[in-house]
């Protein structure tokens, strides 16, 4: 199996479907030969033309209420907003009509479209340039929410994402692209709904979405020499939330951190945490379930306070001693 | 560009029908059959039906919160529609969408929608499929005057014009958003006079002129379909009743609304296919009483469908 960056199998499945299916074409902002703001679409107007990888004008609201028109009408568009934070401009076409329309109009109707878009900081972009926020559209129905956190996953859930006959949201952390993994050549997708075990262990489950779940691993790295066996959950998708996985793993460890990159407050974190609560794993719990999150602060320009401003390593490893303590 | 008997007289049938659809639906409304709220078109009967004239059956359109009439122009079946607005199983949405909802895929609604100018890059998406699919198909988009100020409606034309997508938009200048005069919300005269700053065709037609706007709408469906890209049309007229069924009508005196119905586009058009000699008193006649009994029929069958059932409360969230 070959190395691959995620940015590159991201884009691998983003070809296999055009590739697949003439119905599947991209809209965005410098999506074209700018090649995407971060250079997720490069090279992919040189194979199918400005006619399926197409350059629009600075207008978020309109890009994804076009993709709306265009599913309704037989088609598979995927948008892309060149930043998570610019989905606050396309909301009413996205959470008033893209999520709606399907049940809206009695079950007569399907939206299949995906909106694509980079999120997260560490950029030093700050705070218009830098937020996790995909928990805010899991709260609707009617869309489904993606978090892919490594390079074979990102090309097995677009895929999925793609194929599905609902508007998805697909949430890439920007400190993802440069991540390699082991990808497949061969065409494979992943269950949209499916918890993946990123790593077994047997004393404390940590839940962890996109880039945190490769800070949990390495925190579990770190703690391994401890002596202290982590298992890592990722849920991959927000919406469907695969609650089973997670509380078979509750069940065995007797222990659960949830680490995400949005803001604490109202986040997935708590959704996954009520989870855990209402289930037969309240039993199993020897110690009270713990959140890491985002400071609730919108994201600071300097690094020291930028770094600061969501969960690093080291904070998860010490969340973990607390909870074994 | 000549209409024939034939097309003269649905259109007749058309206005007429979306007249009587209105006037049941506010008595329904009146007598706590109907749940919510509606936004009714009477008055305004001669751009739906003129509009959708001009174009072929497969072709698209997206609707407004004021849908009924085009719902209906384009094909919509008055039994589901009704039913719909009841709440029933048996409705255009299964009693999920109710007034502000109604889409119809099959006859190329795309649905009406509860969001001010929330139709308009719908329209332009669909407008972009057909480009892309090569379907020869135009979508028609429908807004009101309102929509025009909004953000999306500036976005999208933009786009339209830019890929001279297969689309054209009309404008159903009803004088009013909500009650805010026209001339109070939009800094320019007319609606149409935005379509300079699209490059594109921008038309005003008297929009209670049934024939007026349908050899409008043609012309820029014909433009559209032949690949030069969209327009931008402003019917004007008028809505008689007030914005939704909340509305006590204090914005705008008795005089002016007196004023337009003389103006009622049905009326009119009666009297010119009479002394144009393109049909008799009793032929239209014979069409009002045929409507008159499909309008009937429809309630009766609205109301003796079947509630939706709780356990089906979640169809349709996800494909």
């Amino acid at each position: 199996m070959a190395e691959k960056l995620y940015i590159d199998a991201l884009r691998e499945g983003l070809r296999e479907e055009m590739q697949r299916d003439e119905s599947v074409f991209l809209l965005g902002e410098d999506i074209g030969i700018y090649g995407g703001a971060f250079g997720v679409t490069r090279g992919l107007i040189d194979e199918f033309g400005e006619e399926r990888v197409i350059d629009t004008p600075i207008s978020e609201q309109a890009i994804v209420g076009m993709a709306v028109g265009a599913a309704l009408s037989g088609m598979r568009p995927i948008a892309e907003i060149m930043f998570f934070d610019f989905l606050t401009l396309a909301m009413d076409q996205l959470i008033n009509q893209g999520a709606k329309i399907r049940y809206m109009f009695g079950g007569k109707a399907k939206v299949p479209m995906v909106v694509r878009a980079p999120m997260g900081s560490g950029t030093g972009a700050a705070a218009q340039h830098s937020q996790s926020f995909p928990g805010v559209f899991a709260h609707f129905p009617g869309l489904k929410v993606v978090i892919p956190s490594t390079p074979y996953d990102v090309k097995g859930l677009i895929k999925a994402a793609i194929r599905d006959d609902n508007p998805v949201v697909f949430a890439e952390h920007k400190l993802l692209y440069r991540v390699k993994g082991e990808v497949p050549d061969e065409d494979y997708v992943l269950p949209l709904g499916k918890a993946d075990v990123k790593r077994k262990g047997r004393d404390i489950t940590i839940v962890a979405g996109s880039i945190m779940v490769i800070r949990a691993l390495e925190a579990a790295k770190e703690l391994e020499k401890e002596g202290i066996d982590v298992e890592v959950i990722d849920p991959r998708t927000l919406k469907p939330l695969d609650m089973r996985t997670i509380i078979d793993s509750v069940k065995k460890t007797g222990r659960v951190l949830i680490v995400e990159d949005d803001p604490m407050s109202f986040g997935w974190g708590a959704e996954v945490a009520a989870g855990i609560a209402g289930s037969e794993a309240f039993d199993y719990l020897d110690a009270p379930v713990k959140r890491l999150a985002g400071l609730d602060i919108p994201i600071p320009y300097n690094p020291n306070l930028e770094r600061h401003a969501v969960p690093q390593v080291e904070n998860i490893v010490e969340a973990v001693r607390e909870l074994l303590r | 560009m000549d209409l024939t008997k034939e097309k003269r007289l649905w259109m007749y049938r058309k206005m007429y029908e979306i007249r009587r659809f209105e006037l049941e639906v506010d008595r329904l409304f009146k007598a706590n059959m109907i749940w919510g709220t509606c936004h009714l078109s009477v008055g305004e009967e001669a751009t739906a039906v003129g509009a959708i004239a001009a174009l072929e059956a497969d072709d698209m359109i997206t609707s407004t919160h004021r849908g009924h009439g085009h719902c209906i122009a384009k094909g919509g079946r008055l039994p589901q529609m009704f039913a719909e607005l009841l709440g029933r199983e048996t409705g255009y949405c299964r009693g999920r969408g109710g007034s502000m909802h109604i889409a119809d895929i099959e006859t190329g609604n795309l649905g009406a929608n509860g969001i001010v100018g929330g139709g308009v890059p719908i329209a332009t998406g669909a407008a972009l499929a057909s480009k892309m699919k090569k379907d020869g198909k135009v979508t028609l988009c429908f807004f009101g005057d309102g929509a025009n100020n909004q953000g999306v409606f500036h976005e999208s034309l933009n786009i339209a014009s830019l890929w001279r997508l297969p689309v054209v938009y009309l404008c159903e200048n009803n004088l009013y958003g909500m009650s805010v005069a026209f001339s109070r919300s939009t800094a320019v005269k007319n609606v149409a006079d935005r379509a300079a700053a699209y490059d594109m065709p921008g038309e005003i037609v008297d929009g209670n002129d049934v024939e007026a706007v349908y050899h409008v709408v043609k012309k820029a469906v014909e433009r559209a379909r032949r690949g030069e890209g969209p327009s931008l049309i402003e019917a004007k007229t008028y809505r008689w009743l007030g914005h939704s069924k909340s509305d006590a009508n204090v914005y705008r005196t008795k005089e002016e609304i007196e004023e337009w119905k003389q103006k009622c586009p049905i009326k009119r058009y009666r009297l010119k296919l009479v002394e144009e000699k393109i049909a008799t008193e009793e032929e239209l006649d014979r069409i009002e009483k045929e409507v008159e009994r499909e309008i009937q029929d429809a309630i009766e069958y609205a109301k003796n469908s079947p509630e939706p059932s709780l356990e089906d409360i979640a169809d349709g969230v996800y494909a």
